[in-house]
């Protein structure tokens, strides 16, 4: 047990707060929320210094085009970059931290090429079109269907929730095709150009207000068959690599960024003088455990990703308990955060006031809660499938 | 950064696991139970010889020189087999008390306001200053008879667990060097012990829902059932990381932390544990209820909820 940073890591973390400090003040201000093409060139424009820097794909294999940087470094950069303050991963979330990495592991050399360059250099945006009207939890009904014309599928259907859709290139697309094979043995992933004619993107608005993701219609879309990653059919092991990539560690930035901000609610209530009510002050005292807490969890897994021998994410179970906690605390802090504002929560321009909004997001998005218990229960503790 | 178990301390833990199972089996614990016998000295004695209590002593003094990790992984080791006595307090004592390192005394706790564990039986107290894991100030030793003459005994939720309830307040005594740290280091060996009952909750839980059939299938296959087990087993292992950070760092606010999360994890996972066994869980012949009332006790031992929430507040700037 040890959580003490090697001198090699520590080193590491000195480099990139050096350049954190030296580019960070030059950034131009954030865009708004609904401003979609403000927002992506932002994005990619941070993505763009990140490569130029040599921190681009930090936790992606070498061969890959990524640094190959080991877990404890990957932790270190998004605790780094998270606490200087620099932009979140945005736009090239899809990309980089599943679509990209999926195609690291499972495509062919032509498809790495071809995908993964422009996704470090942040010249290209993926979405992530899996779920549907009728299939969410569970993945395995969906229905979009693709028929085999030549050298091309043809797509049809539709998908829903798919964030960032507006301002993507790229959609990682799961597509059935083979209709008659049990559900999933007959599911294939697409890389799927979001200009190629057919496809539709219509923005949702979220009970935030913004336009944080859409519903996408797809007509007769042609996919070239070269753009399918791994065998037709087996698309579904494939996913299980995507999502184990996504819940690995999609949230330690997160984690260090609520622990900011409990310190701000915390300067707040003093400013204030809710400091003086126990009720509170113990809210926001076992709140600071469970964020010391989560963010222990996160080295606890980080470390056992790395005794596994484990470049770039760390996908598994692990993950799934994380997320489970992190997203109702996260929830818990906003609350809490309403309490010390008061009056003031009803004031949509007040700070936080939108972060509770999105927060009720975390336990649906990227696997509810339920789904997650589920898979904790049976992969975990070996409990028997359900009915 | 390597915050995983070396080698090392999986040895030790096995060990220790191993030691237990066959002194304080299951078998003999509800032997234990059903004698109403207090601290077993022989196995006291024993534990003493194998280094137990003198884990933490620099070699030099004959302790065996290891550190807080390896403590915590002891007395996680406690808690799963429920093996009572005040461990921790004798643990602590070992040094200034003579005969704590080699299990020959039996030492006691007062925390002011609380009633005293195993007072009856103890050769010393340790008196703990007042405050919380922040600012505690400092602890004294007792000789425990003395203070027994003056108290009266309680009848304690834990039949393992005899109680006392000291009138006076006890001054005097000497004072203990690095008494100040008694508080922190009772607290994160108490959330220790804490976790290992959480932790073998979740297995007991586990367990009977995979053996246990009602409509044609093991009650594990339903979701409600699932989804508690699932819940026990979030808290026990963040519970985990929580405890294993703080032994780490021996840091004040990181053990408040530890306690609150640990004593959460054992008190809700006993009783959920309790749930998923039914009819059965609420009798005397079923473990559960001795790993509930025992978590229940060390909740309000050493650094109770309120304080702990106190001095993590306190960190927030
Ligand atoms: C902000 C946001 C962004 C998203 N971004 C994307 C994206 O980019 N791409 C994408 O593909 N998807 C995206 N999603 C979709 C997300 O993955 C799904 O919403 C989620 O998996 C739940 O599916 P559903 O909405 O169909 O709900 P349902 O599956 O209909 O679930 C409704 C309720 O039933 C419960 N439930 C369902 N099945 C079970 C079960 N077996 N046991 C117990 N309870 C069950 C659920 O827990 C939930 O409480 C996003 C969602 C959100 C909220």
């Amino acid at each position: 047990m040890d959580l003490a940073y090697t001198e090699e890591e520590q080193e590491f973390r000195a480099r990139l707060r050096e350049w954190l400090a030296a580019v960070l003040p030059g950034l131009p201000a954030k865009p708004g929320p609904d401003d979609w093409p403000g927002r992506r060139a932002y994005d990619t424009a941070w993505q763009r210094m990140l490569y130029d820097a040599g921190y681009a794909g930090l936790h992606w294999p070498v061969d890959a085009g990524g640094r190959g940087a080991t877990p404890t470094q990957h932790l270190i950069f998004l605790e780094e970059t998270e606490r200087a303050g620099a932009p979140y991963v945005g736009a090239n979330f899809v990309g980089l931290l599943h679509a990209g990495p999926t195609i690291a592991a499972e495509g062919t050399a032509e498809q790495r090429a071809r995908w993964l360059p422009p996704v470090l250099r942040g010249d290209e945006i993926w979405c992530q079109g899996f779920s549907e009207p009728d299939a969410g939890s569970d993945l395995a009904a969906l229905r979009t269907r693709a028929v085999r014309d030549g050298d091309h599928y043809v797509v049809s259907g539709s998908k829903i929730w798919t964030s960032h859709a507006e301002v993507a290139d790229w959609c990682e697309l799961l597509v059935r095709t083979d209709p008659a094979a049990p559900r999933h043995r007959g599911i294939s992933w697409l890389a799927m150009e979001m200009d190629a004619p057919g496809v539709t993107v219509r923005p949702l608005r979220t009970l935030a207000g913004s336009t944080e993701f859409a519903e996408m219609f797809l007509d007769e879309v042609r996919v070239p068959v070269s753009h399918r990653v791994g065998a037709e059919n087996d698309g579904w092991r494939v996913t299980m690599v995507t999502l184990s990539f996504e819940r690995g560690t999609a949230f330690v930035g997160e984690v260090v960024a609520c622990r900011r901000t409990l310190d701000a609610l915390a300067a707040e209530a003093r400013r204030s003088g809710r400091w003086d009510d126990p009720v509170l002050r113990r809210r926001l005292g076992r709140l600071n455990a469970e964020f010391r807490a989560l963010w222990r969890l996160t080295q606890w897994n980080v470390s056992e990703a790395q005794r596994a021998g484990g470049g770039g994410g760390v996908p598994g179970t692990g993950g799934s308990v994380f997320k489970l906690r992190y997203s109702h605390a996260r929830q818990e802090l906003y609350e809490a955060a309403a309490e010390v504002l008061g009056a003031d929560s009803a004031d949509l321009d007040r700070e936080w006031v939108l972060d509770r909004l999105s927060s009720l997001s975390y336990t649906i998005a990227a696997g509810t809660s339920q789904i997650q218990r589920n898979i904790v229960a049976e992969r975990i503790l070996g409990l028997p499938k359900g009915r | 950064m390597d915050f995983q178990l070396s080698d090392d301390q999986r040895a030790l833990r096995a060990g220790v696991r191993e030691l237990l199972a066959g002194r304080f089996g299951r078998d003999r614990m509800r032997a234990a139970l059903d004698a109403g016998t207090g601290v077993d000295r022989a196995l006291w004695r024993e534990l003493g010889e194998a280094g137990f209590f003198a884990l933490r002593l620099p070699e030099a003094e004959g302790g065996v020189g290891l550190g807080l990790p390896e403590s915590v992984l002891l007395f996680e080791e406690v808690g799963r087999s429920l093996l009572p006595g005040p461990l921790i307090a004798t643990h602590l004592a070992a040094g200034p008390v003579k005969g704590a390192a080699q299990g020959e005394a039996v030492v006691a706790v007062l925390d002011a306001g609380q009633p005293v564990a195993h007072l009856g039986e103890a050769d010393a107290l340790l008196v703990l200053g007042p405050g919380n894991a922040a600012r505690a100030s400092g602890g004294t030793v007792r000789d425990a008879v003395r203070v027994r003459d003056a108290a009266d005994p309680v009848r304690s939720i834990d039949p393992f667990t005899p109680l006392w309830r000291v009138a006076d307040p006890v001054e005097g005594g000497e004072p203990l060097p690095r008494g100040e740290r008694l508080r922190d280091e009772g607290a994160l060996l108490a959330a220790a012990e804490q976790l290992g009952s959480a932790a073998r909750t979740t297995e007991m839980a586990v367990q009977h829902a995979g053996e246990r059939e009602q409509f044609g299938s093991p009650i594990g296959s339903f979701q409600a059932v699932k989804h508690l087990c699932a819940g026990m087993l979030v808290r026990a292992e963040l519970a985990r990381c929580a405890v294993y950070a703080a032994a780490v760092t021996a840091d004040p606010v990181e053990i408040a932390g530890a306690k609150l999360l640990a004593d959460d994890a054992a008190v809700r996972n006993a009783r959920d544990c309790l749930q998923v066994h039914g009819g059965m869980g609420f009798t005397w012949e079923a473990d559960v209820h001795l790993h509930l009332k025992r978590a229940w006790l060390r909740s309000g031992q050493w650094l109770a909820a309120a304080a702990a929430e106190e001095v993590l507040a306190g960190d927030l700037c």
